[in-house]
């Protein structure tokens, strides 16, 4: 292309005519996810049905009482709000207007509450929508942190299977710290520890004797989970008082905010590990993209050669930083334990690290998106637990699917173009 | 590999400049000693030795030694050699021979069960080891073993067949399950360059709650039962037991060597197989060359997938004979630390199903007789897998010597 630019005086002109390629990905999605609302969740219930939310915890200030909707005509008007977005965003589409990430999320927003409709329709339960969000939120810290320590691995250069090992290696770190010292915060500085020592061997062998990253977060894994259930069988199980009975780590109310109706209690009534999140995916964002340290990582990750020509230190960087991400995952961690109280058993991580590998790429190596992924996909397990109590014309284990799914879809381009670091697992030689 | 380098010394113009040149024994022994299969070796050694710091670790009798190690030394050492010699020879016991045994079938019994335990090892290890060789990191063996075992046990007792029809009907339908359920990843990446990691690992967790969900159908589930348990495989659908009824071990053993020798001629004597080679190899090349990579990682996907699957055919209609949660257990796992540890050659993988069968196979002994978590074996399987990767790491540990060509590079 650059040489027919060269040779061509009239190149210029013509650059301005080629207009990149109208993507319909957007528009025939949401017309679909629309349709599904009107004909799947709208027209199937009963014209009479209806469905009933709650919408206050029981320690809220302000109190609602249960919010009745009927169930046909919400999910109809949801569909036809979604058939109109889409319109809108066809109409975008072909005047080649770029719309943010909102669109989207919007979409799968009103697609979720017409699901809910559908599925409380004609129940006499009710669906309670705080508990719904706050379960949501404590099942995306783990996710979070692990989707913030890939992405900071993945920016730095260094794929990061091993999210699963790390998060495992806190839980155990912090539960047994927790016990012996009987104060549940030293387990956030503990589980941190034992999170950056697999981020070292991570580093060890992917950097230094230049093994395939993958086979090495891959093979991490097992490894962790082999010494910690090891570890378990041997010691913890014949010591639970003494060493795997964490105290929680305890809610911590914000005044004021914390009276908000309805999200209040959802947001500001939470424990420490909770707000940790929501403050390290600020830090990290702003850090990433606003400061020396950020640039640094990512000039490594996207280009390394580009990044040593100017006096950056390749493999150090990636060192440092792949410690920091194995700290950062460690720390998700405590999540599984003493977060809640419980102690440690064997695998208790079940695959997570990999949901947060996912959470990552849905959220595009951003720390604002993987929050976002995250908090999805937790909802999504909160609203298995809460369907499989309230009964649900969808089995379960579709619904635990969702996810999965989801991350299929981004990954295969559907959702919008997905791109990773550009020199990600590849080591570097001078 | 290693053996060719033993018959055919270096010449002698490749041996290092300084000094006089050194003879053809000393260059044979360095070829030895440097090659991949003494690396391998000393990887395995490397890892019980490393696992065995964590058994003697937790061993009660050594901790009470430890703490007058000084005063008596020879306390310890003993502790820690009771603790560990007793592990592993449980282990050798339960994998390969057990004298202690009333009968010659009840001694033999341990080795036959490795190999059983290595069967499926062989079939999941050889896919993905085809999947390594052409440049597509397939993590997704545990969900195609899933798909493998649930259709083969639904074909094996929803149909009914005559004897050797059935059976052929359950494995070609277990094979293709797997196939197309790798199928999806290897079409997601040639239509839509999605990448397979994430794509298999995503397809491991719906394969996964796809069968939890198929167990609690009514087309599963057996009459008047609530567990999620199949009902079980007709006998005209199961492999055959190979040494009698007194041994699990079962002819899907000599289906995973035929499958590996196939693989072999597949990948070493096949078009087909060259291509596979030429895309691992470097896929703008082999684009150049006129083949087409994207209908290639398909292809790689539906012959690795069906492989695995294989690994779940063999699961229910040879050792398991009903389909239940844990029928894969971390099968699709463990296979890929097979391939890597077998270099994804069939003879190495065959090898190394047979080493971490062996693991498996003996782990319930040396839980029952020395107290040892079972959670052991997947220490040693991922040491042993991080230390054959990376082979300087070993070099350095023993002081093993460089080989020639890297000295020279």
């Amino acid at each position: 292309m650059s040489t027919a630019t060269a040779l061509s005086p009239n190149s210029k002109s013509l650059e301005g005519t080629i207009l990149p390629p109208i993507s319909w990905k957007g528009p025939i999605t949401y017309t679909v996810i629309g349709l599904i609302a009107i004909f799947g969740f709208g027209l199937t219930v009963g014209g009479g049905d209806e469905t009933n939310f709650v919408l206050s915890a029981s320690s809220d200030a302000i109190k609602f009482g249960t919010l009745v909707v009927p169930s046909r005509a919400l999910s109809v008007a949801i569909g036809v709000l979604i058939l109109a977005i889409a319109a809108f965003a066809a109409y975008g589409a072909a005047k080649r207007i770029r719309y943010g990430a909102w669109l989207p999320s919007l979409v799968g927003v009103l697609g979720i509450i017409s699901f809910l409709v559908w599925s409380g329709a004609g129940k006499a339960e009710s669906l309670p929508i705080p508990l719904l969000l706050s379960q949501g939120i404590i099942f995306a810290v783990p996710l979070a942190f692990g989707a913030m320590a890939g992405l900071i691995n993945e920016r730095v250069g260094i794929i990061n299977i091993a999210i699963e090992g790390q998060l495992l290696a806190g839980a155990f770190t912090g539960a047994v710290v927790a016990t012996l010292t009987g104060n549940p915060y030293l387990a956030l500085l503990f589980a941190p520890i034992a999170g950056a020592l697999v981020g070292v061997l991570l580093a060890f062998f992917s950097i230094k004797y230049k093994v395939d990253q993958i086979v090495v977060g891959v093979v991490l894994n097992v490894l962790v989970i082999g010494i910690t259930g090891y570890l378990f069988s041997t010691v913890l199980k014949n010591n639970k008082g003494t060493l795997n009975t964490p105290p929680g780590l305890s809610k911590i109310e914000i005044p004021i905010l914390s009276d908000i109706p309805i999200i209040g209690s959802v947001l500001f009534n939470q424990n420490i590990l909770v707000y940790l999140m929501f403050a390290a995916v600020i830090l990290l964002q702003f850090l990433l993209f606003r400061s020396r340290w950020g640039l640094r990582l990512r000039s490594v990750g996207e280009h390394p050669k580009a990044a040593d020509t100017v006096g950056i230190k390749v493999n150090r960087t990636r060192w440092i930083n792949v410690m920091i991400g194995g700290a950062v995952a460690g720390l998700g961690g405590v999540a599984f334990t003493v977060m809640q109280g419980i102690g440690f058993g064997k695998e208790m991580t079940s695959g997570k690290g990999y949901i947060a590998l996912a959470a990552m790429i849905l959220g595009r190596w951003n720390p604002n998106g993987a929050l976002a992924a995250a908090l999805l996909f937790g909802f999504a397990e909160a609203l298995r637990g809460t369907l499989s109590i309230v009964g649900t014309p969808v089995p379960t284990q579709f619904l635990a699917m969702l996810p999965y799914l989801a991350t299929i879809f981004a990954v295969a381009g559907l959702v919008g173009k997905v791109r990773a670091p550009a020199a990600e697992g590849k080591p570097y030689e001078k | 590999m290693s053996v060719s380098s033993e018959h055919a010394p270096a010449p002698e113009a490749k041996a290092p400049e300084k000094g006089a040149a050194p003879s053809r024994w000393t260059t044979a022994l360095r070829d030895m000693a440097s090659s991949s299969a003494t690396v391998i070796i000393f990887a395995i050694l490397g890892a019980l030795i490393l696992a065995a710091v964590l058994i003697a670790a937790a061993d009660p009798t050594v901790q009470k030694t430890a703490g007058y190690i000084f005063a008596r030394p020879a306390d310890f050492f003993k502790a820690v050699w009771d603790s560990v010699s007793g592990a592993y020879s449980a282990l050798f016991r339960g994998a390969i021979y057990n004298p202690d045994a009333a009968t010659f079938a009840r001694k033999i019994k341990p080795i036959t069960e490795t190999l059983t335990a290595a069967t499926p090892l062989i079939f999941a290890g050889l896919g993905l080891g085809i999947g390594f060789r052409s440049g597509i990191f397939n993590i997704g063996a545990q969900g195609q073993v899933v798909l493998g075992a649930v259709v083969s046990a639904y074909f094996g007792f929803a149909f009914n067949l005559p004897v050797v029809l059935h059976l052929i009907v359950a494995i070609i339908g277990g094979f293709l399950a797997g196939g197309l359920w790798a199928g999806i990843a290897g079409f997601l990446k040639a239509r839509f360059g999605a990448n397979e990691v994430i794509v298999t690992i995503m397809l491991n967790s719906i394969a996964g709650f796809l069968m939890s969900y198929l167990l609690t159908t009514t087309a599963f589930m057996r009459p008047g039962s609530n567990n999620p348990v199949s009902q079980r495989v007709a006998d005209t659908a199961m492999f055959p037991k190979l040494l009698g009824q007194d041994f699990r071990l079962h002819w899907g053993f000599v289906l995973a060597l035929l499958a590996a020798v196939a693989v072999w001629w597949l990948m070493e004597r096949s078009v087909l197989g060259y291509r596979f080679r030429a895309v691992g190899f470097n896929p703008d090349a082999a684009r150049t060359a006129g083949i087409k990579v994207e209908r290639m990682y398909l292809y790689v996907m539906l012959v690795a997938g069906g492989l695995a699957g294989m690994g779940g055919v063999s699961q229910t209609l040879g050792t398991e004979g009903v389909l239940q949660e844990g029928v894969a257990g971390s099968i699709g796992f463990d296979a890929i630390t097979v391939a890597l540890l077998g270099r994804s050659r069939p003879a190495g993988i065959v090898g190394a199903a047979i080493l971490f069968g062996a693991l498996r196979a003996g782990s319930p002994l040396m839980q029952t007789d020395s107290n040892t978590p079972i959670d052991i074996v997947q220490v040693v399987q991922a040491l042993v897998v991080l230390l054959i990767a990376a082979p300087p790491l070993v070099r350095a540990i023993f002081r093993l010597p460089v080989p020639l060509k890297e000295v020279a590079a």
